[in-house]
């Protein structure tokens, strides 16, 4: 298969030239605060073949506009402007937004379809995937039930599905996550629509699985010849699939070009700035002098964490056997050393951060954490030690008491350790830390919600400063966050570590943002500490076949990079 | 990696509120998505679980019904007090053991409730268990009766509720609802009675049946209680006709009541399933309004309504008392009512532990067939 | 979980909203729109209605609730409703207005004693409960469970047997009644802020403190307590209608207060069903629809605040054209299941979720 040069241009000749044009759309919501205009002025056209990315981070409207092309939008919203789609055959082609309830009906599914985010939640969970896609099917063919099961049978097939006759009576619940978006693509496919919506296809998979995934996708529009309009924020899966890009912030759209252009010559500010922000393996510079000299101090620091054998079960529900979550793992956090830990879902990885913060009970093994032995420790006894770990959690929207001032927030710590500090002390305390991580002072006046996401991780950092901890324990402390908070984030964190030095286990699913920071990686699977070594040495060298896939499947954000990585695994 | 919590909110309202915690059929959340290899025997083990709960169950409430009905002193002061001499008391209670610790009291009961005896009334001295049987069967047809209506009114209703959400025909549904509710059902009942009995005189006031069907029917061979099937079988035509007659008002009465919560239960839940991305990825498939309404955002919701409406079971007990007593319908909640105004507390006392052993039982199998529905518990 | 979303990042809104439109309902009632906010308006002037009549029963009612004789001899029974007797009078001889008047009074003091009392024994337990499981969690959930499943009129009439041996004579009534009703509502409020407790612990901010060595007290009281119980205002108001619907039960049973010691509505009703069938009205239908007014505006209020705390359940203003101003719009992931818990708090928190799970920002 060619790479992913001239999009259906075999047959260019005898199609439309457009499946798809957006013309000045505007799109406004109605809140409890008035209207408020989700996309503004936004024109965009797909050839047939094509795959047209829309790309930009949260609040750009992208995936307003996604919802726009199929007229899945609220009630609540109003549009104006056209959405002209053409039919597959080019015989017909209607405006979306003046179409009526009927209308609608028969051009979803048939014209155009959709791949939502979540294929957990996509999917109906008290019917048979055969039903739903036969359902689909006899909503717009007039074919027999037995007729319609047997194209769903064939459409399994064709998206991987392995034995799809059987599992044409499963229920969704009976596939992994994978499988699920392979069966929401085969429901798109099924009427052979010339369009295909992709909102986030592969944002809520591992890795690992949305390397296969964007493969699939890759072959609708090869194999099926369908236009793809891809929703997403990652720049990687951008490059990879991507024919054309467009960039939306805030609901307007900055810029237009084919991928490669986009890459290498970004026009607008804001796509320069978001280009740079993306992480990308091999970005920090290894080597270098000052790195040489880390490593050695290293070598004679103390041991502040150590786990040997470390084995961490949660037990079943009502009588089932229990789960194990982290399978005999070994590993030494020494003093100012930053451990990378990376693996997805299911990994273990958090289980480990939240053991050594004395949040989830030890059941076998040893791990000794700033000198206690976690395995089977009183909280009593481990009180005392709290005070030297720092804990960032992944979650911004939760981490902090919505009822309290984020000066009470951050406060907390020192009110529990620090009683003899008093009130003007401890606010003192307090603005300092906020400054250290770059939030003006009188931010602690506001309530938590009151921040965004990435101003509430900072404030999370300061609260997990506040004693001056000899370890911080971040787990996904960016994960949610757009990417270009995200590397700003990313830069303070480093700064502050060199700064502070003290110890950390940073956690994430992204070997990219892991390189960022992390003196040494390691690997997870299954529970299993698979490899550990050198950020260098893992990410340039790796041993192991796991950490083989994981690097081959993190999509590079450049698109001949990435083509050409392609060609090489396959 | 930490299990993250299946947060799935049933939306439940007043007499239900937050079931969420208690929705047994919810699937076990899977601790990752580690090696998926099916789980045998799900179901059969909830089954059992679930059937093993209704032993402390029942222990709990016959104990707290035993207790609270000790704490007035024995059951015969209560209930003859005043009409025999104290020497006549104090040989019934002797008679009747109630001198003795309520410790040795207590077990004795256990032991009698665990091979099935119920004790036996004062004020009639009759065994609970007989009197449950007899009148059993009048309860048991109002209630079938009250689910009828409440299933043929409340689940449509609640469905085209959801559909119009926020329209007109919703705001009317749910007001009407929230009347159904808020009216008491011994209110209800008399504005019917003087309404359709009284100023119409289109149905009978109160009763199963007039005195002459009552005697066809007690002379049947076999007779089960239940008087739509006695006269079914009887063949009359009057009777039959008679018997319909009698049931139409305390039906719809307790039904309405019933109808009022299964309608609110289903649009709420209607609600909730419509706005999920299954319902939007249907649509987008080009599945019709009416069809995602009727198929996709009703059967997932039926698995919380069902659960739901087991607990309604209590309501529906609760309401037939006050529903029999306004209509006389000699059913089990009137016998009870009769046997409280005699003060007669071991008739009390028996009746309502029979009825925790039913009201047990009836959760149980509703949470089976909840968890029968969901495809998640079955496989 | 393990997922790069594209997570809201709000924005702080830049404007705080007025200190009037914060207060607790002013503020419901500017968020709703539409029939929603007809059905709140009508409840709370239903409701209203309702505590007035209950405060002020001794200016407003004619007669007292256990007066037979006026300046010119007795009332006499079941008279017609006339110019000294709007309503009539019942079969033991009293004024049917007066006593529907009063009967707001006993009705409005159970339901507070009632719900109070409920309140402070369920939250405690369901705080503790939550908080700590094991053993004990284990115990009170079965037995919560096995309470809640039991209709709810029957175990009244137990606890007030238990409570005043079914002839609750004097004033006392009232408690008795309160307390037989308050026990039927202990499970509720324990499920309730049980379920929260335990969501709420395992919340980033709960953990957070216990990384810190919070004390178990501290952390209750300070981290979990508010946050659990920001949706008592609505079961409290869903629970009341509840509690009146008891007493009343109780009352048509002839559990409830006897008529010397004051006014109820349920016993009124009792003593109306042969009323009835003789054709005499005017006895039956004031206190039967005071009840369904009562319960009527305070399950209105109820339902209107359940629905505004839920974002899928909120109604929504469309807009008549694509106008306004462009903001922050982003699809949460997950749609509104990941909001915040659903209740009060959530409304107060500036976000708001739309049908779709699209998140809309100021």
């Amino acid at each position: 298969m060619s790479a992913v040069t001239t999009p259906g241009a075999d047959a260019s000749t005898t199609r439309p030239a457009a499946v798809l044009t957006i013309e000045q759309l505007d799109v406004s919501f109605s809140t409890d605060a008035g209207a408020v205009k989700a996309v503004d002025r936004v024109s965009l056209s797909v050839a047939p073949g094509e795959v047209l990315a829309i790309v930009g981070e949260s609040g750009s409207g992208k995936t307003v506009t996604a919802k726009t092309i199929l007229g899945l939008l609220p009630e609540t919203a109003t549009a104006g402007g056209a959405v002209i789609l053409a039919r597959r055959d080019g015989s017909d082609s209607h405006d979306i937004l003046s179409l009526d309830r009927k209308g609608l009906r028969e051009v979803r599914g048939r014209d155009v379809s959709m791949v939502f985010q979540e294929p957990s939640t996509s999917l109906n969970p008290v019917y048979t995937v055969g039903w739903q896609i036969a359902e689909g099917i006899r909503a717009h063919n007039k074919v027999s039930k037995k007729e319609a099961r047997q194209q769903a049978i064939e459409i399994l097939g064709k998206v991987g599905i392995p034995d799809p006759s059987t599992r044409v009576d499963y229920y969704p619940h009976q596939f992994s996550g994978g499988q699920k978006q392979r069966v929401v693509i085969a429901m798109a496919l099924v009427l052979n629509p010339g369009l295909i919506v992709a909102d986030e296809p592969t944002t809520a998979l591992d890795v690992t699985v949305q390397a296969e995934i964007l493969d699939l996708l890759r072959r609708c529009r090869d194999e099926f010849g369908a236009a793809i309009v891809l929703i997403t924020h990652n720049m990687g899966v951008v490059a990879d699939l991507a024919d054309r890009v467009a960039v939306m912030y805030q609901g307007e759209l900055v810029e237009e070009a084919p991928v490669r252009e986009l890459f290498a010559a970004p026009k607008a500010d804001y796509t320069r700035k978001l280009l740079e922000s993306v992480p990308r393996i091999g970005q920090r510079v290894h080597g270098s002098a000052e790195e040489r000299a880390k490593k050695e101090s290293l070598e004679t620091a103390e041991t502040l964490v150590e786990a040997s054998g470390l084995r961490i079960e949660y037990p079943g529900r009502l009588g089932r056997g229990s789960f194990t979550a982290v399978d005999g793992v070994s590993f030494q956090i020494r003093a100012g050393e930053v451990l990378g830990l990376v693996g997805e879902s299911g990994s273990g990885k958090t289980t480990i951060g939240r053991a050594i913060a004395g949040l989830t009970q030890v059941t076998g093994g040893s791990l000794t954490v700033l000198g206690t032995e976690m395995n089977g420790v009183k909280e009593r006894h481990f009180k005392k030690t709290r005070q030297d770990i720092g804990f960032v959690f992944q979650d911004p929207a939760s981490s902090f008491n919505p009822l309290l001032t984020i000066a009470d927030c951050v406060a907390e710590p020192l009110r529990i350790h620090r009683r003899s500090l008093g009130e003007r002390e401890t606010r003192k305390k307090v603005g300092e830390l906020l400054e250290a991580v770059q939030l003006p002072k009188a931010f602690g006046a506001r309530y938590p919600h009151e921040l965004s996401g990435g101003q509430r991780q900072r404030a999370s950092l300061a609260r997990a400063l506040a004693l001056d901890p000899k370890l911080l324990i971040a787990d996904e402390p960016t994960s949610a966050l757009d990417v270009s908070v995200q590397a700003r984030v990313l830069e303070l964190f480093a700064e502050i570590q060199r700064e502070f030095g003290f110890a950390a286990l940073f956690i994430s699913h992204d070997l990219a943002v892991v390189d960022l920071l992390a003196d040494r990686i390691g690997v997870l699977y299954h529970g299993e500490l698979v490899e550990e070594g050198t950020s260098e040495q893992i990410l340039t060298a790796p041993r192991n076949d796991y950490t083989r896939t994981l690097l081959a499947s993190l999509p590079v954000p450049d698109p001949d990079a990435q083509a050409a990585k392609r060609t090489r695994n396959r | 990696m930490r299990p993250t919590p299946h947060r799935r909110r049933v939306l439940l309202l007043s007499s239900t509120l937050a079931d969420a915690a208690a929705t047994p059929a919810a699937p076990a959340p899977q601790p990752s998505s580690r090696a998926k290899k099916r789980r045998s025997g799900g179901l059969g083990r909830y089954i059992l679980v679930r059937f093993l709960l209704i032993i402390p169950t029942v222990f709990i409430l016959v104990t707290l019904v035993f207790l609270l009905m000790r704490t007035t002193g024995d059951p015969i002061t209560a209930a003859l007090g005043g009409r025999l001499s104290g020497a006549q008391l104090q040989e019934r209670i002797v008679a009747a053991g109630y001198d003795r610790p309520v410790i040795v009291q207590y077990f004795e009961y256990l032991g009698q409730i665990f091979t099935g005896n119920f004790g036996e009334t004062i004020s009639d001295n009759r065994p609970v268990i007989e009197v449950v049987l007899t009148y059993g069967a009048a309860t048991l047809e109002l209630a079938f009766y009250a689910l009828i209506v409440a299933f043929i009114v409340g689940i449509p209703l609640g469905m085209v509720a959801a559909y119009f959400r926020d329209r007109f025909p919703d705001a009317v549904l749910r007001i009407l609802a929230i009347l159904f509710y808020a009216t008491p059902v011994f209110f209800a009942g008399l504005l019917m009675k003087l309404i359709f009995s009284v100023q119409l005189k289109w149905l009978p006031v109160s009763g199963r049946a007039t005195t002459s069907s009552e005697l066809e029917l007690q002379l049947l061979d076999g007779k089960t209680g239940i008087y739509l099937i006695d006269a079914l079988r009887s063949g009359n035509p009057d009777v039959i006709g008679d018997v319909l007659a009698h049931a139409i008002l305390p039906g719809i009465t307790l039904g309405l009541l019933t109808a009022g919560i299964f309608l609110r239960l289903v649009r709420t839940n209607m609600i909730g399933t419509l706005s999920t991305d299954y319902v939007d990825a249907a649509r987008s498939r080009g599945v019709g309004e009416l069809r995602l309404v009727r198929k996709h955002a009703y059967r997932p919701a039926l698995i919380p309504i069902i659960t739901v409406i087991g607990l309604q079971i209590a309501l529906l007990l609760g309401g037939a008392v006050l529903t029999e007593t306004t209509f006389e319908w000699k059913g089990l909640g009137f016998q009870l009512a009769e046997y409280l105004q005699a003060r007669d507390f071991v008739a009390v006392q028996g009746i309502v532990a029979l009825l925790a052993v039913i009201v047990a039982l009836t959760n149980f199998i509703v949470d089976v067939i909840a968890a029968l529905i969901d495809p998640r518990v079955r496989y | 979980m393990t997922v790069t979303t594209p997570k809201t990042v709000p924005d702080a809104p830049d404007r705080k909203r007025s200190l009037l439109s914060r207060l607790p309902i002013v503020h419901q009632v500017r968020q709703s729109m539409g029939i929603q906010r007809f059905m709140l308006v009508a409840g709370l002037v239903v409701t209203g209605l309702f505590i007035l009549t209950a405060l002020l029963a001794p200016v407003i009612a004619p007669y007292g609730y256990s007066q037979l004789r006026g300046d010119d001899g007795a009332f006499g029974s079941q008279q017609a409703p006339s110019a000294d007797h709007l309503f009539g009078t019942t079969v033991g001889g009293y004024d049917v207005l007066s006593r529907t008047i009063w009967g707001a009074q006993t009705a409005l003091s159970v339901v507070i004693v009632a719900v109070i009392l409920s309140i402070f024994v369920g939250v405690f337990l369901g705080l503790v409960s939550g908080y700590f499981g094991g053993w004990l969690d284990r115990v009170l959930v079965v037995v919560c469970d096995a309470i809640y499943a039991f209709p709810t009129l029957l175990l009244a009439i137990v606890m007030s047997i238990a409570i005043s041996g079914g002839q609750s004579s004097l004033w006392g009534g009232v408690f008795a009644a309160a307390i037989s009703i308050t026990v039927v509502f202990i499970p509720q409020y324990f499920r309730v802020i049980r379920a929260e407790t335990v969501r709420i612990k395992s919340e980033a901010y709960v953990e957070s403190a216990k990384v810190v060595g919070a004390s178990n007290a501290r952390i209750i009281f300070r981290h979990v307590l508010r946050n659990a119980t920001r949706t008592l205002p609505l079961i409290f108001t869903l629970n009341a209608s509840e509690a009146i619907l008891t007493l009343a039960g109780l009352g048509f049973l002839g559990f409830g207060i006897e008529p010397t010691s004051a006014a109820e509505w349920g016993f009124d009703l009792n003593k109306a069903i042969v009323d009835v069938s003789s054709g005499v009205w005017w006895t039956a239908l004031p206190p039967g629809i005071a009840i369904v007014l009562a319960v009527l505006g305070v399950t209105l209020v109820g339902e209107s605040l359940n629905d505004l705390a839920d974002p899928r359940l909120r109604g929504r203003r469309r807009v008549a054209a694509a106008s306004g101003t462009v903001a922050a719009t982003s699809v949460v992931p997950g749609g509104a299941q990941t909001a915040g818990p659903a209740g009060l708090g959530g409304l107060e928190s500036g976000e708001t979720f739309g049908d779709d799970g699209i998140e809309t920002r100021p």
